[in-house]
């Protein structure tokens, strides 16, 4: 790794690091730097990939898209050693490997970098890109070199932090720069990217896309895994789409219309999903009588006084930027944190909900924003997943029979179009897209009045998404009263009776009926 | 219905059969319950090989006696600790204060029968509100004052033996009380009371927590704390309720040790056995870490633990071995138990298999 620690910028082209980054790069059609051919996997009675070819040349960024459960994971899996293969070859520049760990990929060139990124937060930044190959002197770590071989390795980046700050300080996007500087500095040929940009806003999305059209320009091979569409056509040079373990079709990306992608991944057109008009909207809103109204409820350090009201029948979207408070409101009307002013009515009764399980006895539900740490139980099965916030209403008394658990299961299992072999499977070992929908399926056996819905359809694939924006319109119809956060603008606006918008921890407006527009959204934000 | 979870169609609930049924699963090859099991029977042979007279049981003035019979009686207190210390470790914690509260009930009951004139059922009663209190202590410094389980009960294993030794003025307690001795050293249907006891209080435990939601809460607590608290599930009453059943049963564990040498020995009643207790819990396969937890396997681990001890006593070995053995016996069965450590040897096993 010492000899890495250069500018990747025309010291080896003898261009200027911009003009390397604005030219498109031409895909080069000679041997493909990693190749499978006839890639097979089986989890038990599960046929994750089968016969999946699969061809990265240098210099190019290749897009796998698919639905959740098509395959994308485990070939990335096996390509990395994480998983064996039951048939078929990995070739790096022609020669057959076979990686029996991530360590191992990493040494023969492969370096990954997740969207839960793999450092140590609580280490500062220099550590983590030489953690277990720290320059030493005499014996000892020295800690100088390393911040220095940091500071100038970052440099290349277009990054000029702080390295001996600690990870955990800076932004998501910093630390995906990060671990991708320590995976390229560490073995350079093929990078592969896990949803890099699942938790990043618009305009670290340009940063990071800036990082990898200046690896491209190096000549690494970079596997993109994503869910956004547009991002994929802004980034990508050629694309695999995988369905149900196969591979269903390899096109350069200029060549694929976004239509015909879509109907690659789903076998099937899309579900329209703008349904409601603006007059119907007024309607439904006006209908139901509040079941919950906050009367300047806040928080010091995380929100302003806000007033919301939810009637039943109706769902108000919340929307804003990341940070904007969102999530904060969400989390002050379950009571997971404790409001230290205004008030709370539910069904025109004054309340005091200071946990989740006051707001659970108050009908309220809420499928969180981070579904792998305030979302499902990885380790119990789906049913017991499902049955959990029904359990915990009931009280540890009065359990519910196996016999109601299966049959409250297996109707949730049906309703959602869960995919899962069967309802003890442990719920980690689903999809995301799947563990959204057994959070969804919680929270709907326990018979919730009010359901607050923070990101429901982050990180899952176009199928589920639809399917769960699917579920929200039902519910609403059946008389819910729901407040759905989300990042997707035009999801909000297709959906919601009413829109309110947040910026800097604080309400702007509220927008109804005709009013709701992407445009109008956006215009709020952006207004003094 | 502790063990075959992993079973993919659901049991129905059969109470009557309960442990029945759960050891027939058990024994029809649960892959969780295999190593265990394995060890068990692989120790109990090695001790029969040794001394041939192991598993006959003669029957002595009404009573049963044989080196079977002593496993499952000396291991009764660790059998009791393992079942609420299984529980207390799913939730992500661990309870060291076992011993120590084992000494401090001891005491309780000992002082209680021979200073004063109250009934022996309503010392033992008193005995295990101890328990109780203790477990309560543990329970709301944990629960409610967010104390790192580790620490808050190395707080009573510290302290535990010091009151003990208050309880009995610094003395051995000794005392003579038929009905009390019963428990340590009683008979029914020629089986000591002790492992009747154990049973019925295992018994109960299962029920308690697999008839009520507690089990699924207390796993769900462990796996997910955070999640669990989205999902409206009240923590710090299911951790309390952990370091409460966990105290009843060291109190109940206390009562046996006491009353079986009729005397209460502040400085070693239950010395060091809360370790035995964890080691029990491990070998059966309950992870520190929390989540999904298997009581009757910890039972078993318990009985390993205690087959060992039995083994090395009847082989004759000077018993300055004793710990060694011990100690090497247990590393084999964990590392049996270690998929990583097997890999190697199942790989081999593959080989040949193809090649034959």
């Amino acid at each position: 790794m010492r000899q890495r620690v250069r500018p990747f910028t025309g010291r080896q082209t003898g261009l200027p690091y911009a003009e390397l980054v604005g030219e498109k790069m031409t895909v080069q059609k000679n041997t493909p730097l990693l190749q499978t051919q006839n890639l097979t996997k089986r989890f038990g009675s599960v046929q994750a990939l089968s016969g999946v070819d699969f061809n990265l040349y240098p210099g190019e960024v290749h897009a796998v898209l698919g639905e959740n459960g098509a395959g994308k994971s485990t070939l990335i899996k096996l390509i990395t050693g994480v998983y064996r293969r039951d048939a078929g070859e990995i070739l790096l520049e022609g020669k057959p490997i076979d990686p029996q760990s991530p360590h191992e990929a990493q040494a023969l060139g492969i370096s990954t970098v997740y969207q839960e990124i793999n450092l140590v937060p609580t280490m500062s930044v220099a550590e983590n890109i030489f953690l277990g190959r720290q320059p030493r002197r005499f014996g000892f770590i020295d800690m100088r070199a390393a911040n220095a071989r940091a500071r100038a390795l970052l440099k290349t980046y277009h990054l000029d932090i702080d390295v001996t700050r600690t990870l955990s300080t800076f932004s998501i996007a910093v630390q995906q720069i990060v671990a991708i500087a320590r995976g390229v500095d560490m073995s350079a040929k093929i990078l592969i990217l896990d949803e890099p940009t699942a938790s990043l806003d618009a305009q670290e999305v340009q940063m990071l896309f800036t990082v990898i059209r200046a690896l491209k320009a190096r000549g690494i091979g970079i596997l993109l895994i994503t869910h956004f569409l547009d991002q994929v056509y802004q980034i990508s040079d050629r694309i695999t789409v995988l369905r149900n373990g196969e591979r269903v079709g390899e096109h350069l990306t200029a060549e694929l219309p976004k239509m015909k992608l879509i109907t690659l991944m789903l076998g099937r057109e899309l579900l329209s999903e703008t349904e409601s008009s603006g007059a119907e909207r007024a309607a439904v809103g006006d209908a139901g009588g509040a079941f919950l109204r906050t009367e300047g409820i806040a928080r010091r350090g995380m929100l302003q006084p806000i007033d919301l009201s939810v009637a039943r029948g109706e769902i108000v979207g919340l929307a804003g930027l990341l940070g904007s408070g969102r999530t904060e409101t969400a989390q002050l009307i379950f009571g997971v944190a404790r409001s230290d002013a205004g008030s709370v009515q539910v069904k025109g009764r004054k309340v005091a909900i200071g946990s989740p399980r006051q707001a659970v006895q108050h009908g309220f539900g809420m499928c969180p924003e981070d579904r792998k740490v305030e979302g499902i139980i990885a380790d119990l099965s789906v049913r017991e997943n499902i049955i959990l916030a029904m359990q915990a209403k009931r009280g540890w008394l009065r359990a519910l029979p196996a016999r109601k658990q299966e049959e409250i299961a297996q109707q949730m299992i049906a309703a959602l179009h869960i995919v899962t072999p069967d309802s003890s499977k442990p719920a980690g070992e689903l999809s995301g897209g799947n563990q959204q929908k057994v959070i969804l399926a919680r929270w709907l056996a326990s018979q919730p009045e009010f359901l607050i819905l923070d990101e429901p359809t982050r990180g899952i694939d176009v199928g589920a998404h639809a399917e769960i924006i699917h579920i929200i319109k039902n519910l609403c119809a059946q008389g819910m009263a729901l407040l759905v956060i989300s990042s997707e603008l035009a999801e909000v606006v297709d959906y919601s009776h009413r829109v309110v918008v947040l910026r800097d921890r604080q309400k702007l407006t509220e927008l109804t009926g005709e009013d709701i527009s992407e445009d109008n959204i956006m215009r709020a934000i952006a207004e003094q | 219905m502790t063990d075959q979870r992993t079973s993919s169609t659901p049991a129905p609930p059969r109470p009557k059969s309960s442990i029945l049924s759960s050891l027939g699963r058990l024994a029809a090859g649960n892959r969780r319950a295999l190593f265990p099991l394995l060890a068990l029977v692989l120790i109990l042979l090695g001790n029969w090989l040794i001394s041939p007279s192991f598993f006959s049981i003669r029957v002595v003035e009404g009573r049963m006696l044989g080196s079977i019979i002593d496993i499952f009686n000396r291991g009764a207190p660790t059998v009791l600790l393992a079942i609420g210390m299984t529980l207390v470790i799913a939730t992500k914690g661990i309870d060291l204060s076992v011993g120590a509260v084992i000494a401090i009930c001891g005491a309780v009951a000992a002082v209680l029968i021979s200073t004063t004139d109250l009934s022996p059922y309503v010392v033992m009663l008193l005995s295990v509100g101890a328990g109780i209190l203790c477990g309560l202590w543990n329970g709301i410094l944990v629960a409610i004052f967010d104390i790192q389980p580790f620490i808050a009960t190395l707080i009573l294993m510290v302290v535990g033996r010091g009151i003990a030794q208050l309880i009995t003025e610094g003395q051995i307690a000794v005392f003579n009380n038929p009905t009390l001795e019963f428990i340590g050293k009683g008979t029914l249907f020629g089986i000591p009371f002790a492992i009747i006891l154990t049973a019925i209080v295992f018994v109960i435990v299962y029920l308690f927590i697999r008839r009520t939601a507690l089990g699924l809460l207390i796993e769900s607590v462990g796996a997910n704390a955070r999640a669990s608290y989205y999902a409206g599930i009240n923590a710090r009453l299911i951790t309390l309720m952990v370091y409460v059943i966990s105290g009843i049963c060291a109190a109940i564990a206390g009562l046996i040790i006491t009353t079986d040498i009729k005397g209460a020995d502040a400085n070693n009643a239950g010395l060091w056995l809360e370790l035995d207790a964890i080691l029990a819990v491990v070998i059966g396969g309950t992870l520190l870490s929390g989540g999904r937890f298997y009581l009757a396997l910890s039972v078993i681990g318990a009985l390993i633990i205690q087959s060992i001890q039995t083994g090395i006593f009847v082989s004759g070995l000077p018993p300055t071995f004793n710990l060694i053995v011990q100690a090497v016996v247990i590393l084999a069965i964990l590392f049996l138990q270690s998929e990583e450590f097997r890999r190697p040897f199942v790989r081999a096993w593959n080989r040949m298999r193809k090649t034959a």
